[in-house]
């Protein structure tokens, strides 16, 4: 029920523009990795973080889907440029919005994503305290 | 004909269920109700209808009747008789009767078999259940009705999706979902204990085999599907924070969360309202999953607000059910007496940390979960993925496996760290030592790092608890919990290595190439095509060879389905003790060469093989507390019989 839901809507969204298409790769870097082991693991790295836009929750590292394989290939291609991954996740969220990045970034939009944790981690420490510290107050008293 | 049948019995067991829910809550009040003799009749029967209902849908999808719109639309004459049989729980209606078949089930057990509680408080939970239960079969027969025939009648079906031809995931549903309907019958048990005031460790006692049912079953569902995904959708992921992970994994959560504050309730009388609180996040959460999956709000909230009818009946009941359960939660939470104290240093004090942290966890996810849905009805587009979850669940996640370590191994109510002093030095010694040499020896993240070395750790402390216990005579819920907890280790070891260690290598090859990836030598030696029921495919057949020792073969699929058309990848695996390796085969390029995708990953099997020893440690616990309960029964009534026999005697 997990998984297949998602990937359903997927298959049902790209088999048939997939069987449709000819078998060509849709750019040379989309399924090829690079020489420099260093650069292809920054770029492997940088690929799990980044949203395929035409599946559902997919990462472009993990999806057969045309766009996936352009994306893969702009990545290698600016990482083997000399380009940061820093850069290329920038460069990819000036052209296609922050959905793209899996990272989110502090912003007046995902402010509540970093603060919540933090109040549930002084809310966690609050009630282990009173729960756990009084008790033991009242034990040795 | 059959297909009458079975909508006929569901309708039944509606009434039936509002029978007993009217029985049930009159039945619960002081003094009882006349017709709350009918509850556990009215129960089983529900069970009995409701099993013919889904009996009469799979049996039009096995006969392929194509005049029941379900069957035409997702099933074809041609697929295999195993899928045809699953793909009636593969889709919206059939799997939501699924649900409710589950629900009556279980309620027609409990009404059958528990005669533990007070009489009031069993009418209370046979009431909530059938509450809960009503509100699904008008979801069911208003808005999802399995049975809808279909005229004119279709030559043949639509099919079923080709990643679902699978014999993994036919079972993934039903298993997922013993595991959301149990912790509705711990739900309800929990608003029997409120409405009648008898949070006592025997509702724990009672509650606790549904709650462990429920983990157990969430638990091989989760395996499951990671394990799915893993070799189905041929990239090699076993895991992606998406939603629709996240929406069984939160009901796993708060179901760990509610078995440990349930074994303090049983064992202590600690941690009342906790407990039932927890009873109610933890159905709560199995109902927002169903509500994220089922809605299609995931595919995109806009969607979802254009075609919102069966999103805002699910909502709706969502809300009704939740928002009850809370404001009974309220007024009721103040009667129930703080139960037993305990020191900081105790078995409780432990588990109340893990209670914490296990649910700090779940607000995490839950909060990741929804967030992007909320900002998306605004129209802003934000993604929450591993970069966020990984490193925030981890801060309460390693703190969690400390306390896992040691919890187990103080006494409850008080104890001293003297006590336990050498087996929390030996585990930390190990910890330690896992920690430079992995350090010294490689170079990886540090996320990995702690995991690999928290690892070793938690595998040696979990099994502390049975040194100096003689192993024949140890209760079967202490192996249950060493077990489980040895899981845990097994799979962060799994989880942690394949992190760090894996390997890949994607290349375009011909027949005859050879490619290197970590220890394998791979060959392709040809490719071929060939053809099975109901798809074709281009095979390829490599041989392969570990450290240069004898040659495999291994033959990766890029499959091709017909009905309905679809495309999928049926990677090769090879299993070693140490690893797998993955070949999975893609597409042609322009010069005729095959594309290949290739990974090693060292230990990634350990991922599963440890949520399996997770769900078998559940399975020895409950095994040990349905045997113990047996027992105690047993005796109950012997001692019974012979007191008559002996007020018998003395009357004589």
């Amino acid at each position: 029920m997990m998984r297949w839901r998602l990937a359903l809507l997927a298959a049902m969204a790209f088999t048939l523009p997939a069987a449709a298409q000819d078998r060509m790769p849709p750019a040379p870097y989309a399924y090829t990795q690079l020489d420099d082991p260093t650069k292809e693991q920054q770029a492997r790295e940088l690929m799990h973080t980044l949203r395929c836009l035409k599946c559902q929750s997919q990462s472009i590292a993990d999806s057969d889907a045309p766009m996936a394989g352009d994306m893969r290939h702009q990545v290698r291609t600016r990482i083997a440029a000399g380009e940061s991954p820093k850069e290329v996740r920038a460069w990819l969220v000036s052209r296609y919005g922050d959905y793209v990045s899996y990272e989110p970034q502090v912003s007046s939009t995902t402010w509540p994503l970093f603060v919540l944790p933090l109040v549930l981690l002084l809310l966690a420490g609050t009630i282990l305290f009173r729960r756990l510290g009084a008790r033991t107050r009242e034990d040795s008293a | 004909m059959i297909a009458e049948i079975g909508l006929a019995a569901l309708w039944l067991a509606a009434a039936l269920a509002v029978l007993q829910l009217l029985g049930g809550f009159l039945g619960a009040r002081e003094g009882g109700s006349a017709i709350s003799v009918l509850v556990r009749p009215a129960a089983v029967l529900q069970a009995g209808l409701c099993a013919v209902s889904f009996g009469a849908l799979v049996y039009a999808f096995a006969v392929t009747d194509l005049s029941v719109k379900l069957v035409a639309t997702h099933s074809h004459s041609m697929k295999p008789l195993a899928f045809k049989l699953s793909g009636a729980w593969a889709n919206h209606e059939g799997s939501m009767l699924l649900w409710i078949t589950v629900m009556a089930l279980s309620g027609g057990l409990i009404a059958l078999i528990e005669r533990r509680l007070p009489d009031r408080m069993m009418m209370a939970t046979l009431g909530a259940q059938a509450c809960v239960a009503v509100g699904f079969y008008l979801f069911i027969l208003l808005s999802s009705n399995p049975f809808e025939r279909l005229s004119p009648v279709p030559a043949d079906g639509n099919g079923l999706n080709p990643l679902l031809q699978d014999m993994g995931v036919s079972f993934h549903p039903p298993t997922l979902y013993i595991g959301y309907v149990g912790l509705s019958v711990a739900f309800s048990f929990a608003v029997g204990a409120l409405l009648t005031r008898n949070v006592t460790p025997e509702f724990a006692r009672v509650m606790r085999p549904w709650v462990l049912v429920s983990w157990i079953f969430l638990t091989i569902g989760i395996v499951a599907g990671s394990y799915w995904a893993y070799y189905e959708l041929g990239w090699g992921g076993w895991w992606f924070w998406d939603p629709v992970e996240n929406a069984s994994l939160m009901p796993w959560l708060a179901a760990t969360a509610l078995l440990h504050s349930a074994s303090v309730l049983a064992a202590r009388d600690a941690l009342r309202t906790w407990t039932i609180m927890l009873g109610v996040i933890a159905f709560s959460m199995s109902m927002l999953g169903t509500f994220l999956v089922r809605s299609g709000i995931l595919t995109s909230v806009h969607a979802f607000a254009v075609d919102p009818e069966r999103g805002s009946f699910i909502l709706a009941l969502l809300a009704l059910y939740i928002g009850g359960a809370l404001v009974l939660f309220a007024l009721r939470a103040n009667t129930i007496a703080e139960g037993e104290r305990f020191s900081l240093l105790s078995r409780e004090g432990a588990l109340v940390v893990n209670n914490v942290g296990l649910s700090a966890i779940l607000g995490i996810v839950l909060l990741g979960t929804l967030y992007p849905l909320l900002t998306e009805a605004f129209d802003v587009r934000v993604s929450v993925g591993p970069p966020y979850f990984n490193p925030v669940s981890a801060i309460f996640f390693l703190p969690m496996l400390l306390i896992l370590a040691v919890g187990p191994l103080l006494r409850w109510r008080k104890d001293s760290f003297d006590r336990i002093k050498w087996p929390v030095i030996i585990a930390g010694v190990a910890t330690l030592a896992a920690l430079t040499a992995v350090a010294a020896f490689s170079e990886i993240g540090l996320l990995p790092l702690l995991g690999l070395a928290m690892a070793v750790g938690v595998a040696i402390a979990s099994f502390m608890p049975l040194k100096g216990r003689n192993l024949l005579r140890t209760p079967l819920p202490v192996w249950g919990m060493c077990v489980a907890h040895f899981g845990i280790a097994v799979a962060l070891f799994g989880v942690a290595a394949d992190t760090a260690y894996q390997q890949e290598r994607l290349v375009a090859a011909s027949a005859g190439d050879v490619v290197e990836i970590g220890p394998w030598q791979a060959t392709l030696t040809s490719i071929s095509p060939v053809a099975g029921p109901n798809w074709t495919a281009m095979q390829g057949d490599l041989l392969v060879s570990y450290e240069s020792g004898p040659q495999q073969d291994v033959h990766p699929q890029a499959r091709s389905f017909w009905a309905p058309p679809g495309e999928t990848s049926e990677v090769a695996l090879l299993t070693r003790w140490n690893g797998q390796l993955y070949v999975a085969l893609g597409n042609m390029a322009e010069d005729g060469r095959w594309q290949l995708r290739l990974w090693w990953k060292p230990f990634v099997t350990y991922i599963w093989y440890g949520g399996l020893l997770i769900a078998l440690g559940g399975a020895l616990s409950l095994l040990g507390r349905v045997v113990g309960d047996v027992r105690r029964r047993r005796t109950e009534v012997r001692d019974e019989t012979r007191r008559a026999e002996e007020a018998e005697l003395a009357r004589a």
